[in-house]
């Protein structure tokens, strides 16, 4: 089975679940759906992709410059919009002061070139539960479009997406990791 | 297909007291001392290819991690009697044992006659006694069900060993990550993959008949919640609205499902018909409401709810209204988990840094806190009500552990993926 990385495929095996043994469902691997009681089969195997070019915002904290495709601007260190990734406090969906003028030069880019979508990806720490996360992540981007909106960024440029404690950009288990995982990454599409 | 072999389980029994709760100290005494003396002698083989299976060790660490059983250790046994003749009675009387079980495994042509026989040792009588063949595929299987069989006659429960466990894991390959969404037997063998992606999986829930499970895929970059019929591996799409399709929880008659949707700005409770597909909004709040769980008798939902401030769990009516707040003690309470009968709920129970498996007494709204780890998640029942399973992490190693209503029994499930994850007991 094949993961075909740039069109983000998925792959779905699906097994029959009896009590038989190891060797009786590696054999009959091929049996087809039929065959209840062999044990397995691959019953399906879909491509789902909805082919939107969001590969870019994969990239997290590690990588510099996430929309540079977008314009130099986005890869310009003296830039605002260099900044991609919005960081929180523990608990919190409320956007520090730091992160305001970031926010504001992604708003004001946005507001002159209004065909520019962007998804505001939120995230949390891996502490507490997982599904209260995605809500907690979600929160964190909203509050985000919301400023956006304030400044005049349309409805139609912003998406959201809450992946809670699921796509941590940073691996360890410690505060330092969870202070880089509590985070909005602004990605731009079609970079 | 070699994720099948790739997992390793270690059994660990473990007795520990958390420290910092001394009014458990005390419930662990009495735990102890109520546990059932029991000697598991290892099972005679006979074979000329050898067994495949030690079944009597599989059935001494499945009655151990029980909590209900103390286990004689093989060191300690006076003999190793494997027929009813040889055993001596007050020899295991002597070392106040209650139960013992004798057994043997015996090879005929590639086929296991598998015999146990179960004796009160007090009165020096057998309790119960079965034959039975297993082909050398199916001895896990049969020294689970023995386990069952034993677990049954001596403490009035269904046994749960034979059940099966879902949970999520997920590993990394340079930037690439694959999720997995994995159905094992309730001691960790015999994984199978049932779902994988390169994004999330998130919430196995199974449905109450044991066939279907749903869970919240980010496949297409956005959440939705599947179902999938685990028979045929087809599955369908039930929930994929704009923001938020998280939490499937199952009504008890499993027609209905209770989930969380953002779709009308922040994240609120909905029932989704099964059969109708309709959709009933059940909270309306301002705040974050999720992981909703229905009460065996679907009269009740169970909820996390950040209205008051801080996550805590809130009860509604599952027609709706009624909402009143649940959990007081600690700042962070969330991810319930209703007891098979109704009478207590497990949680997520934060206080300070440290997130830990706690259970409430529903009729005195006690809070029994009965783990001791850092990062612990996810708790779920065991079908018979006597264990809970969760997800825990010990540095960069996350494993499942199962443990004790009253905490004193835990049993750390390590497999060789290093993240493990939301972990649900089959029905």
């Amino acid at each position: 089975m094949k993961l075909n990385k740039t069109v983000l495929a998925l792959a779905i095996s699906a097994v029959i679940l009896s009590g038989c043994s190891e060797d009786e469902k590696d054999a009959s691997l091929t049996d087809g759906t039929q065959n209840a009681a062999s044990g397995i089969n691959d019953a399906s195997t879909s491509g789902l992709n909805n082919g939107s070019g969001l590969s870019g915002s994969e990239m997290n904290a590690s990588g510099m410059y996430p929309n540079a495709g977008i314009g130099p601007e986005f890869s310009d260190p003296n830039n605002p919009l260099s900044k991609s990734t919005i960081y929180f406090m523990l608990d919190s969906s409320q956007v520090q002061d730091d992160f305001v003028p970031v926010i504001a030069a992604h708003a004001q880019y946005l507001v002159a070139h209004p065909d520019q979508r962007v998804v505001m990806e939120g995230h949390g720490d891996e502490r507490g539960s997982r599904e209260y996360n995605i809500a907690l992540g979600e929160q964190r981007a909203k509050s985000i479009v919301s400023m956006m909106k304030v400044q005049g960024v349309t409805d139609g440029q912003l998406q959201v997406v809450s992946y809670g404690e699921e796509k941590p950009a940073s691996l360890g288990h410690d505060e330092a990791s969870w202070e880089l995982n509590r985070r909005v990454e602004i990605a731009y599409q079609g970079k | 297909m070699s994720f099948f072999r790739k997992i390793l389980l270690i059994g660990l029994v473990s007795f520990y007291v958390p420290s910092s709760y001394a009014e458990m100290t005390i419930e662990i005494t009495e735990g102890i001392e109520s546990a059932l003396p029991i000697s598991v002698v290892p099972f005679g083989m006979q074979g000329a290819s050898g067994v495949p299976v030690d079944v009597s060790f599989v059935v001494d660490a499945d009655l151990g991690r029980s909590g209900y059983f103390k286990i004689l250790d093989k060191q300690s046994m006076p003999a190793k009697p494997n027929t009813a003749e040889a055993v001596q009675f007050k020899d295991w009387q002597a070392l106040g044992q209650n139960y013992l079980v004798i057994g043997q495994v015996i090879e005929d042509h590639g086929q296991y006659n598998v015999q146990f026989q179960l004796f009160d040792v007090y009165k020096s009588e057998q309790l119960m006694g079965y034959r039975m063949t297993s082909s050398a595929a199916e001895l896990r299987r049969t020294a689970h069900h023995i386990s069952d069989l034993i677990f049954e006659k001596l403490t009035g429960k269904k046994g749960v060993f034979s059940g099966r466990i879902a949970y999520i894991t997920s590993s990394r390959q340079g930037k690439q990550s694959n999720h997995k969404l994995q159905v094992s037997d309730a001691d960790g063998f015999n994984a199978q993959t049932i779902a994988s992606s390169v994004e999330p999986l998130m919430s196995p829930a199974w449905s109450p008949d044991g066939r279907k499970i749903a869970y919240v895929s980010f496949e297409k970059k956005s959440a939705a919640i599947y179902i999938q019929t685990l028979a045929t591996g087809e599955r369908e799409r039930v929930a994929e609205f704009p923001g938020i399709n998280g939490a499937p929880s199952w009504s008890p008659d499993g027609g209905k499902l209770a989930l969380t949707l953002s779709k009308d700005g922040n994240p609120d409770i909905f029932i989704l018909n099964l059969m109708t597909r309709s959709l009933t909004k059940l909270t309306k709040s301002f705040a974050i409401d999720t992981e909703p769980t229905w009460s065996p008798d679907g009269s009740s939902i169970v909820f996390t709810s950040d209205r008051g401030g801080k996550p805590q769990l809130y009860i509604m009516s599952s027609q709706g209204g009624d909402e009143k707040r649940l959990t007081f003690s600690g700042n962070y309470n969330a991810r319930a988990s209703f007891s098979p009968d109704g009478k207590s709920i497990a949680m997520v129970h934060g206080n300070g840094s440290d997130y830990r498996i706690a259970v409430m007494d529903m009729a005195t709204k006690s809070v029994n806190v009965i783990t001791d780890g850092r990062s612990d998640e996810s708790p779920s029942f065991a079908p018979n009500g006597s264990m809970i399973l969760y997800a825990s992490r010990k540095g960069n190693a996350g494993y499942l552990s199962a443990v004790s209503l009253d905490g004193k029994m835990q049993q750390k499930l390590v497999f060789d993926s290093s993240e493990i994850r939301e972990p649900a007991w089959s029905p």
